[in-house]
């Protein structure tokens, strides 16, 4: 942010993908809070840690990209790092809250009964 | 000019991934069950790695960017740990 030659479009594009980052993460943190169950709720930090972190990740390197004068990857690396452990992390929290509530005898995660195949019709 | 519009987008970003935390905090404390807190806990991870990402770009260098690396890491140990915890009863067996 030292350099005084920055384009002006540039800017702009850096400014539209910091933003859209951090309303996706909003969007993400207000999820947890509205949905209803927590099923439901898993879903919604996702959206925070894949496009969220892909946009801020992004503008970050193309604001570097362009102040040394070089490609700076090195954000793709926290970019690797988040996409490969977030889906780990949330689906062993969704395999134990399953454990958890197949234990504890809780109807609504049970699978849906079978229903029973259709009588072949008479000729 | 275009750095009166980066550095006014940067602080409106910061100021929202730290609004960003609020619901995850309020969830943590009122989540009905454990999972809840561990999901909140790991949302809370996530926003402080973009809340530390949006000072990096702030201040250049790549010492903040270190620093979110070493925290999604660990946020993923942790999450990893507390979901064992919660599977098993215990996190080293």
């Amino acid at each position: 942010m030292n350099a005084p030659d920055l384009p002006l479009w540039l800017a702009v594009v850096v400014s539209l993908l910091l933003l859209a980052g951090a309303g996706l993460a909003f969007l993400g943190s207000l999820g947890l809070l509205r949905l209803g169950s927590f099923y439901e709720r898993v879903h919604a930090p996702t959206l925070a840690g894949t496009l969220g972190a892909t946009t801020l990740l992004l503008a970050s390197m193309l604001l570097t990209s362009f102040e040394e004068s070089r490609p700076v990857l090195h954000e793709l690396v926290l970019g690797v790092a988040l996409f490969a452990t977030t889906p780990v992390a949330l689906l062993l929290l969704v395999r134990a809250a399953l454990y958890r509530d197949r234990h504890e005898g809780n109807i609504a995660v049970e699978p849906p009964p079978v229903a029973p195949p259709e009588p072949p019709a008479a000729p | 000019m275009s750095a009166l519009i980066l550095a006014v987008s940067l602080a409106i970003a910061q100021v929202v991934l730290a609004l960003a935390m609020i619901p995850a905090v309020i969830r943590l404390v009122r989540g009905p069950r454990a999972q809840d807190r561990v999901l909140a806990f790991d949302t809370l991870y996530l926003d402080a790695v973009l809340l530390v990402v949006c000072f990096g770009i702030g201040s250049g260098g790549t010492l903040y960017f270190e620093i979110a690396l070493a925290m999604a890491l660990t946020g993923f140990v942790g999450t990893v740990a507390l979901a064992k915890f919660l599977l098993r009863g215990e996190v080293i067996e």
